[in-house]
């Protein structure tokens, strides 16, 4: 299991301020579920991505899998990614264009030493992805194949290692609609034939509702809301979380939950510029409308802490929806 | 009242592979005051379309049919006259605003610009005409004095929009204008955007690949797929209840939150988006179609009428028989 | 591509040397013909001052002049990618030492410091081979140094570090395939400059006293008075073998560079 708790990545900016790109996240990946984290860009997922991957060191927290602390030395970090992998965004820009399907895929076997039937271990890696038969694919270049046959390239060059969880940074955003639905069920085939796990990073909502187990709501570097995918997305209790789920086209049955489409005023801020107390409360709908006077004073003074590794599935960080469900 | 027109129109692209087409005989009308929806994937002609109104085609286009603008023919104009239509008769808002505009000039200036061209104004008018264009967006007038780079991406899309209406057009086409958006500013930019229809009664054409989108904002929607038509009607109807399978599936890419039908069953489509260079005998959509039959290779359906207000270029569809798998 | 035919027949040229002319033409003893004669029958091209024929020189010193060029661009090529790539993979400390080192190379007055360095190291062909590389290697460093960073700011690095690529790895396997096109592009274009850098030494006199270059022939022509007896046909063949063949690889530069650079392909385009 891939876990992080209160997990911290800052970076120095120009001019000695610092942003908070993720400031204090917990969350869990187990083998077997799909994890969906949603946010806006600048809200820090992909910094917790690469941070989670061993790719950026963090600043305060813990990554640990299997109940063991990512070491940053170069042999642990080795062995690590073994088990947890990455795919990327953009499949074109993620294949380097002087390298055939093969070697693509084949990479990962080289770089680990692994040398016993590399092309046998190749040829299922294929498979697995869709790419069916392998050998035709072999001695393809990446600018040969479509966008959705490059995707599955890179998955691919993942699963030669035979990880036991995959990370993917919005892995569907650069394909075309019609393509995605593919992608999408080769993941879910993973989770189901093969037990992977998956943390999958999005700003689509709708690629969770396809997709995911769990869904964590990230907003200014923090989950602000996390829990099984049908609560949080059809009865979301987040102000934030309602905003988004209110602001999407055609989604009839949420109109219980959210009648009206909520519009945030305003823009995600800057990651050097955190409010205090409650981070979403300089544009959060229920200030603004004073139904949230109650804890007002708490919004403003008090941050709501780190959503923990708590009993309850269905976590939030709100003032408002704690004092509700106290009452 | 139709504010555009679209005739026939085919655009062929004249290529060292030989010629593409990229459009093939489209009838489309934008009326005042409403909004029609263009979805499509990449490669799909949408954005050819979009170009062939304002002809920014490429010279190796070759477009045949009649483009008619408030009744002129836009393939016929003078240079002039197509100056003087561009942005006072019909503008675009381009996807990438961080590409459409200039780095190094003030916001208010490049707002201001198409004011200066096309009307005898003096610059400090001009200027204060693009505050309030500014302020009609949603900015603070004050932000006339910033740099593009000085913006967030939402803010630049509405500079965008700011100014595709300082010539006060009649009609806006906007391409792909909200795609790159988070899902929170692509809310602020639509209700920005259909708030400007109801108010000044502009037509607005708006191409997106996202039919959800397209649903929510439009009041018709024409799916394209390899150039054609091959859907089109009330946009909530055919995001709901499709009549193309094509437009079916790109209605299923994007699942309804809350629909258990498409709770963990991801839709889509196999294979890839069609080589206009290689369309395939018959329907372009044949090799993708699960419904498909043996007449779809004999001939390429028309689009037909398949109940009120829709059209259908399917031979399943047109049967009246169900295009659900 | 006519530089590349001018080029061929250069090289032809030079590595048939041998065959064409016996070594023997070039010896001050054994010299068969007047003293600075004007091109006749015998001697197409003329004489020189001891009566060797310069068309057998100018062939002869093709062979120097090319061999002294290619050599030291190849030198100053493989230092400049290493550390280039180097210095823009590893970046940090060292990154920024690399490149303080290799502007200090770039600012330095090349032909003032290798007269120096010559000076101090002694006249052969191999110092000669070592100057001009130091003297040129630090614009590839430059150029490797900025392509190795728009490489590394390819997704396809992430995903290879995400592999578990070590540096080695991620500079062998990706970096360096990617830059090297450019620096194939940029040494074509270093020759000619190595080549003119060693004529410039040899007519200095600071070239390899014991063997003939084109630099060399010029240095000889001139301080035997060529230029006061009218002896064009002394100057010319050299100069013009020079002009040739750095125009030669400077078009095939161009060439590549429009082929592999995608900024001018566009402009081009």
């Amino acid at each position: 299991m891939l876990t992080a708790r209160d997990l911290r990545v800052e970076f120095g900016l120009p001019g000695g301020r610092t942003a908070r790109a993720v400031d204090g996240v917990d969350l869990d990946v187990s083998p077997g579920e799909i994890v969906a984290l949603a946010g806006e860009s600048g809200c820090g997922k992909t910094t917790l991505a690469r941070t989670l991957l061993g790719l950026e060191k963090s600043t305060g927290g813990t990554v640990a899998f299997g109940g063991e602390a990512l070491r940053h030395s170069s042999k642990a970090l080795k062995a690590y990614r073994r088990q947890v992998q990455l795919v990327l965004q953009d499949p074109t820009g993620a294949l380097n264009p002087r390298h055939t399907v093969y070697d693509a895929v084949a990479e990962g076997l080289r770089i680990h030493g692994i040398t016993d039937d590399e092309p046998g271990r190749v040829a299922e890696a294929l498979s697995r992805a869709g790419l069916r038969p392998p050998e035709q694919f072999f001695l393809a270049y990446p600018h040969e194949l479509s966008g959705g046959q490059r995707q599955r390239v890179v998955i691919a060059g993942a699963l030669v290692l035979e990880p036991s969880i995959l990370i993917a940074d919005e892995p569907v955003a650069s394909l075309d609609a019609s393509v995605r639905g593919e992608i999408l069920s080769l993941l879910l085939r993973l989770k189901e034939d093969a037990g992977l796990g998956a943390l999958v990073i999005t700003h689509d909502l709708g690629l969770a509702w396809s997709i995911a187990d769990r869904i964590a709501i990230m907003y200014l570097g923090r989950i602000v809301e996390q829990g099984p995918v049908e609560q949080v997305l059809t009865e979301p209790r987040h102000p934030y979380t309602r905003a988004l789920v209110s602001v999407l086209p055609g989604a009839p049955a949420l109109k219980a939950a959210v009648p009206e489409p909520i519009v945030l005023a305003g823009e995600l801020p800057d990651a050097s510029r955190i409010p205090l107390g409650c981070r979403f409360r300089p544009r959060c709908q229920e200030v603004a409308s004073g139904a949230a006077d109650a804890v007002l004073h708490e919004c403003e003074g008090e941050d709501p802490a780190v959503l923990g590794p708590e009993a309850a599935p269905h976590l939030v960080a709100c003032h408002l929806d704690r004092a509700r469900i106290a009452a | 009242m139709t504010l555009l027109e679209f005739k026939d129109l085919s655009v062929t692209y004249r290529g060292s592979r030989g010629r593409i087409p990229a459009v093939r005989g489209v009838d489309l009308k934008v009326e005042a005051g409403r909004t029609l929806g263009i979805a499509g994937e990449s490669g799909c002609g949408k954005s050819t379309l979009a170009m062939a109104v304002l002809r920014l085609l490429p010279k190796t286009a070759e477009v045949t049919g009649t483009i008619l603008l408030d009744g002129e023919d836009l393939l016929e104009m003078g240079w002039g006259r197509l100056r003087a239509v561009r942005w006072t008769g019909a503008s675009i808002v381009f996807q990438g605003a961080m590409h459409s505009l200039n780095a190094v000039q003030r916001i208010g200036r490049q707002v201001a610009e198409p004011i200066l061209v096309h009307e005898d104004v003096t610059p400090a008018e001009a200027g204060k005409r693009a505050e309030a264009l500014l302020e009609r967006v949603g900015l603070p007038p004050s932000r006339a004095r910033s740099f593009p780079h000085e913006l967030s991406g939402g803010q630049r899309q509405r500079v965008m929009i700011a100014m595709a209406l300082a010539c006060d057009p009649d009609v806006v086409i906007a391409d792909e204008a909200t795609t790159a958006l988070d899902v929170m500013v692509q809310a602020q930019v639509l209700q920005l955007i259909s708030g400007l229809v109801t108010e000044r009664g502009v037509g607005l054409m708006m191409i997106s690949h996202d039919l959800s989108v397209l649903s929510s904002v439009c009041d018709t929607a024409a799916v394209m797929y390899a150039g054609r038509i091959v859907e089109q009607g009330p946009a909530a109807e055919v995001f709901a209840e499709a009549r193309h399978p094509y437009s079916a599936a790109l209605g299923a890419a994007f699942p309804v939150i809350g629909d258990p039908a498409s709770r963990k069953r991801p839709g889509g489509l196999a294979g890839d988006p069609p080589n206009p260079a290689k369309l395939p005998e018959g329907c372009s959509f044949r090799p993708r179609c699960a419904v498909a039959e043996e007449r779809c290779g004999e001939a390429a359906p028309q689009l037909l009428e398949v109940g009120a207000g829709r059209l259908s270029a399917c031979f399943v569809a047109q049967d009246g028989e169900s295009i659900a798998v | 591509m006519i530089g590349l035919v001018l080029l061929g027949i250069i090289v032809i040229l030079a590595l048939s040397a041998p065959i064409l002319i016996d070594e023997s033409a070039l010896s001050v003893t054994q010299a068969t013909g007047e003293r600075m004669a004007p091109p006749s029958a015998g001697y197409p091209l003329g004489t020189d001052e001891v009566g060797r024929s310069i068309l057998a020189l100018t062939l002869w010193g093709a062979r120097l002049s090319l061999l002294i060029g290619l050599t030291a661009t190849v030198v100053a090529i493989v230092v400049g990618t290493t550390v280039g790539v180097t210095a823009g993979h590893v970046g940090g400390w060292y990154g920024w030492v690399a490149l303080r080192i290799s502007d200090w190379f770039m600012v330095l007055p090349s032909l003032v410091v290798a007269i120096a360095l010559l000076a101090v190291l002694g006249r052969s062909m191999s110092t000669t081979i070592l100057v001009i590389a130091m003297v040129s290697w630090s614009g590839t460093t430059r150029l490797v140094r900025a392509q190795t960073l728009t490489v590394q700011s390819r997704p396809y690095l992430e995903r290879a570090k995400a592999l578990g690529a070590g540096h080695w790895h991620q500079m062998t396997k990706h970096i360096l395939p990617n830059v090297l096109p450019l620096v194939l592009a940029s040494a074509t274009l270093l020759v000619p400059s190595a080549i003119l850098m060693e004529s410039s030494l040899a007519w200095l006199g600071l070239g390899d006293p014991n063997v003939v270059s084109w630099g060399s022939i010029l240095n000889r022509a001139s301080s035997n008075g060529a230029v006061s007896a009218h002896a064009w046909w002394y100057l010319l063949p050299p100069g013009l073998a020079i002009l040739v063949v750095v125009l030669a690889f400077m078009m095939c530069g161009r060439a590549l560079e429009a082929v592999f650079n995608p900024r001018l392909r566009g402009e081009r385009g």
